[in-house]
């Protein structure tokens, strides 16, 4: 197969465009920057259309991973990247005649603020979506849905919470501030959460592109399936890395707060980096989220091959062999 | 409906059922109908639904839902109420019959008919039922009345409606009636519900029925409708076709005296009560439309195939205690009390059974006991069998709450009670007749109201007629399930069933006349007698199980000379962890007990060994059974740890005449694969002899569903047989943990991580949809650093616990304790469990953004 991975410079698009290479597709990547992958290479904005024309060409299907993921910033940027991104992925697919795309979302495009106990893939809403990233995905996916037709079919598939060795986002994070003493619990650390580990998750990306056509149209959630409380989630991370664990707990209301008041302060003087604490964080870190697998796994013939014991197994050597 | 009414939103109801039509009277007067017919063409049956006042056809959509495949289902708005036409004038009952009539045969309604009534709707459709007969198939009721029992001056409420000044203001001139009605309901009804029942009565002047359809009740003889309803109360005592009575046992409009009058009615009716549900039963009880479907379907079934082992002439109830009528050897021994020989024990049941009849106690009769284990409680037993009728027992472990459902469930006749018997009884507002057990003080005689005592009875029964023995068919007690997961279910055993029983036990432990038995376990302190043996109760509060000691034990062992203990697991446990204070005099007597029986629950292979401590020479068995079969199989300590390690609780294997299948678990964890012996195939156990219970008590969708497979009772246990047909039980049904990789049964899970030496007691369940679940273990810990409140467990515990359980595991939490049955004390609440643990495991609560 003829894959365009857009996005390859984050570490799912990575893994993914590494698995399509191994077992033996002709892959195109389109990113910023050079991602040393030993395939063809486009490099540009996602949003530009005469880029992503250039890479879709003569693709049979793209894996559209692309997108602003981040906590802080004007919604310009959101918008940009993931909403007009998507837009135009889906234009340039249709104009070079690509047959099938999945459009990589997140769960956090339908969820509202309250737990999630064994959810399915609930659509997409823009209007009820916690913060710009969960908003702009929002939007994108449904517009990336809406353009499933004869010619094109399209998958949205949404891991959760996805980590793994050189993760800057998710893993980088939660050791960066236990390595400063800065992470503390928020809530009973009781709330189950489902996460996926990278390799399962770029699985899922190949197993969605595979079976995209008859399967179509459809949003699909991808985890582990093996959903685990908060807490123990973040000890395990921190003990694989070699860091001490979290020791201060924080009331989910005073974390909600104190996420409010940094929304507002980075917000007002400007500030480019990640606030320690937004009210959707804390919201994250003190509700359940986890997901029934069922549907995902029978439309996407998948299963995740590697178990969170052994992810931390894997996470551990990293760690232990300089990161 | 008119666009306008269309505004509110009618939740439930599907608008292609709605459907209007013009049909005139024998006066050759036009009245627009609106009716709810599910249209089905050339039906097997009609389903024909009556509503009451002051509500309207929306009441029956569950039932247009849930409608037996081929049947159709009509439910009109009767004239003056929901969309129907508006009256000028009142109906009367008479006119409301004739009307249903006009308007079946404008719908062409011509095959078999089931009527369905609730409230005063009953009264109209039994009249159209008894105007129909050759087209009658069946009938069914719920929370209604056709009469006025003697003395009755119809329901409080109602009447208070209806009197003059009060009726105009409170049905018509206000919506107090209309929006009353769906008050009563219970649990509380969503309120868009409450607004599609108000929705057709938003005006005085479209409420006028309402307050005519409270004048039309005939409370007072002279009543222009009195002719009719007296009429249609006494035709119906003519039906021959089956009956479905539907019951709202928190109904404060009909109470229970309006279900006794329509059963006296209908001897042929099969109840259901729905324990928890009030007036309005179809919105109380919404199952309640399936429940209908299965019995409307079961009508073509023919008569249920009972077949079942007949045990091999079993002594009849009784014979045991006839055999020994001129021996002088002590058959019951209170303990610090009276000694009661066989010779004086088979006169006193002689007298009392006598004596009973004389006062009343009429074969078949229903008679509450509620006296503490004792000499007097074993005689009134056997003599209530003796003169045919059915001793109903409620522990009082149910709780005052739990035993007044039970006993006013069972419609009881008679009442025998010690003096807090009685007043409990009272307090209950049980029914019926009462004795006294015991002295009563010249204070509380009075309050009871003088009650005759048995002391009295018996002296009474001496010159009166034996009652004649009654036939082994006949129904002889109604025992009550423990309560653990929902209201004590009533079961319902025969004379012969019953005897089949005790001699299983008899014959599964090899009790001889020379056995003497200790029941420190309070329900078998009746069997003494019926099996033929000396029996003793040590001094212990029966409703405590865990205060046995082991001094009071053996006190009751020495008195005795006893061979024989029936125990619990919660009193075995308390008698070995007191052991150390037993005398030597207290241990020599434990030496000579020969065998031990614990029933009730699972007892733990370590409790069993602890046990050779204390009884010696007692070889430790445990039979598995339950209030609906007892016992099932059995099994010994030895033969436990021969077993090994099984994927839950070996019990042994079925006893002589017993049979024992399952029903498989598909992977939703629902039971309803065919039965087999298959071994290693988990599903529901399923039970055949003689000596299962007869049926559930006023539960007829309950005994429906336990006995689909004819002649075999499900237990609602899981569980599997081994290659060398022993059984071992993995939870209960309703326990299953429903995972996306399959169900997972409970006790398995539970075992290998109670092996674990920092825990104490675990429960697994699991949280999450059906379907989809999560396991989560939750576990005591063995140090005492549980909490009352769940929380997480730390990594140690946690990773260990996951070593070991066998399945993916979720969550581990701990706690200080796991909530437990009162009987028993032993089987673990899971629901309780899962519940709390699906709380803490949700998280915080956050407000969810609206749109």
């Amino acid at each position: 197969m003829r894959v365009l991975v857009t996005g390859a410079s984050g570490m799912l698009g990575r893994a993914t465009a590494r698995a399509l290479l191994a077992r033996g597709d002709e892959v195109t990547v389109l990113q910023r920057r050079p991602s040393g992958l030993p395939c063809r290479e486009v490099l540009g904005d996602v949003a530009d259309a005469g880029v992503v024309a250039r890479a879709a060409q003569g693709r049979d299907a793209v894996v559209h991973l692309a997108a602003k993921v981040d906590v802080t910033g004007p919604w310009a940027e959101y918008a940009r990247a993931n909403v007009q991104g998507t837009r135009t992925v889906v234009a340039a697919c249709r104009a070079a005649d690509v047959s099938r795309l999945v459009h990589v979302s997140s769960p956090s495009v339908a969820h509202a603020g309250a737990a999630l106990v064994g959810a399915g893939a609930e659509p997409a809403d823009p209007a009820r979506a916690r913060g710009h990233y969960s908003r702009s995905k929002a939007v994108a996916e449904l517009d990336a849905l809406t353009a499933d037709s004869e010619s094109l079919a399209v998958l949205a598939v949404r891991p959760h919470l996805v980590w793994g060795p050189g993760d800057p986002q998710l893993v980088g994070r939660i050791v960066e501030r236990a390595r400063a003493g800065r992470l503390p619990l928020v809530g009973s650390g009781a709330a189950l959460v489902d996460t996926t580990y990278v390799d399962n998750a770029a699985a899922a990306l190949l197993a969605a592109a595979d079976a995209c056509g008859p399967v179509h149209g459809e949003a699909l959630v991808v985890s582990n399936g093996e959903p685990r409380p908060v807490g123990e989630v973040v000890a395990r991370l921190c003990r694989a890395a070699g860091v001490p664990g979290p020791r201060r707990r924080v009331p989910f209301g005073v974390a909600w707060l104190a996420g409010g008041v940094a929304e507002g302060v980075w917000t007002a003087t400007g500030r480019r980096s990640t606030p320690p604490l937004t009210r959707f964080l804390a919201e994250q870190l003190a509700t359940a989220h986890w997901f029934d697998q069922t549907r995902t796994r029978a439309a996407l013939r998948w299963r995740p091959h590697v178990g969170l014991d052994e992810g931390f197994a894997r996470l551990g050597a990293w760690y232990a062999s300089g990161g | 409906m008119t666009a306008d009414d269309a505004a509110v939103p009618l939740p439930g109801l599907d608008p292609a059922w709605s459907r209007r039509l013009s049909v005139a009277d024998p006066a050759g007067v036009e009245h627009a109908w609106h009716v709810l017919d599910n249209g089905v063409r050339d039906p097997v049956g009609t389903l024909l639904c009556v509503h009451g006042n002051p509500t309207w056809s929306y009441l029956w959509r569950r039932l247009l839902a849930a409608a037996p495949p081929g049947w159709r289902v009509v439910a009109p708005d009767q004239l003056g109420m929901g969309w129907s036409q508006r009256l000028d004038e009142p109906r009367t009952l008479e006119q409301r019959v004739a009307d249903l009539g006009d308007l079946t045969a404008a719908l062409g309604v011509t095959g078999p008919v089931v009527t369905v009534g609730h409230d005063w709707g009953g009264v109209v459709s039994l009249g159209w039922a008894l105007a129909h007969r050759s087209q009658l198939r069946g009938v069914v009721l719920a929370n209604t009345a056709v009469a006025m029992p003697e003395g009755d001056r119809g329901p409080a409420l109602i009447r208070l409606a209806s009197a003059p000044g009060v009726r105009a203001a409170v049905t018509v001139g206000t919506p107090v009636f209309v929006r009353a009605a769906t008050a009563l309901s219970r649990p509380a009804l969503p309120a868009d519900v409450r607004r599609a029942f108000a929705a057709p009565y938003r005006s005085a002047a479209r409420r006028r029925s309402v307050g005519d359809f409270v004048a039309d009740i005939p409370f007072v003889p002279g009543h222009p409708s009195r002719p009719v309803q007296e009429a249609v109360a006494e035709g119906i005592r003519t039906l021959d076709v089956p009956v479905l009575l539907l019951w709202g046992p928190r109904d404060p409009v009909f109470g229970e005296r309006y279900l006794t009058d329509l059963r006296d009615r209908l001897p042929q009716a099969s109840l259901h009560r729905f324990e928890g549900a009030s007036h309005l039963l179809p919105e109380d009880a919404p199952q309640y439309a399936d429940v209908v479907a299965r019995w409307v379907t079961d009508l073509d079934r023919g008569p249920a195939d009972r077949e079942r082992p007949a045990p091999d002439a079993v002594r009849p109830l009784g014979a045991a205690l006839a055999a020994r009528a001129d021996d002088d050897s002590p058959a019951i021994v209170e303990v610090g009390g009276a000694t009661v020989s066989w010779a004086d024990l088979h006169a006193r049941v002689g007298d009392l059974a006598a004596g009973l009849a004389a006062a009343g106690v009429r074969p078949g009769h229903r008679v509450a006991l509620l006296v503490e284990p004792s000499a007097d409680l074993t005689a009134a037993v056997y003599a209530v069998w003796r003169a045919g009728a059915v001793v109903v027992v409620a522990d009082k472990g149910l709780g005052l709450a739990g035993m007044r459902r039970a006993l006013r469930s069972a419609g009881v006749d008679s009442v025998i009670g010690g003096p807090r018997g009685l007043a409990a009884a009272r307090l209950m507002g049980l029914p019926g007749s009462r004795v006294a057990a015991g002295r009563l003080g010249p204070a509380a005689r009075r309050a009871l109201g003088d009650p005759p005592t048995l002391d009295g009875l018996a002296a009474a029964g001496r010159s009166a007629p034996a009652p004649a023995e009654p036939p082994e068919d006949a129904d002889c007690a109604v025992l009550f399930t423990s309560g653990a997961t929902g209201p004590a279910k009533g079961v319902v055993y025969t004379r012969r069933q019953a005897a089949a029983q005790l001699e299983l036990v008899r014959s599964t432990y090899g009790l001889t006349p020379g056995d003497r038995l200790v029941a420190a376990f309070a329900p078998f302190a009746i069997l003494g007698p019926g099996l033929g043996i000396g029996s003793a109760v040590p001094d212990v509060d029966v409703t405590a199980p865990g205060t046995l000691s082991a001094a009071a034990l053996a006190d009751a062992v020495r008195a005795l000379g006893a061979t024989v203990v029936f125990a619990s697991p919660a009193a075995l446990r308390r008698v070995v962890a007191t052991a150390s204070d037993l005398t030597e005099e207290q241990r020599g007597a434990l030496g000579g007990v020969r065998l031990v029986v614990s029933a009730g629950a699972p007892v733990p292979a370590s409790l069993l060994r602890a046990l050779r401590e204390v009884l010696p020479a007692a070889e430790a068995r445990t039979p598995y059974g339950m209030t609906e079969a007892l016992p099932v199989t059995d099994v010994t300590a030895a033969e436990v740890e021969a077993a090994g390690a099984g994927d839950g609780v070996c019990v042994g294997r079925p006893l002589a005449g017993v049979a024992v299948q399952v029903s498989p678990l598909d992977a939703a964890g629902a039971a309803d694969g065919p039965l087999t012996d298959a071994p290693g195939v988990l599903g529901e156990v399923c039970v055949r002899a003689a000596h299962v219970k007869d049926r559930y008590d006023a539960l007829w969708a309950t005994e429906r569903a336990a006995s689909r497979n004819p002649g075999w009772h499900r237990t609602g246990d899981l569980g599997y047989l081994d290659a060398a047909g022993r059984l071992w039980i993995s939870g209960r049904l309703a326990h299953v943990v429903t995972t996306a990789r399959g169900p997972v049964a409970p006790v398995g899970v539970e075992q290998r991580v109670e092996d674990l030496a920092a825990v104490s007691a675990a429960a697994a369940v699991g949280v999450g949809p059906a379907g989809g679940q999560v396991v989560v273990v939750v576990v005591v810990p063995a140090d005492g650093s549980g909490r009352r409140r769940l929380a997480v467990a730390g990594a140690e515990l946690a990773d260990a616990v996951r070593a070991v359980a066998g399945v993916d595991v979720a969550a581990v939490l701990t706690a200080r304790r796991l909530p437990v049955d009162v009987r028993h004390q032993s089987k673990v609440d899971r629901r309780a469990v899962a519940r709390a643990a699906a709380r803490l495991l949700a998280g915080v609560r956050t407000r969810e953004r609206r749109r």
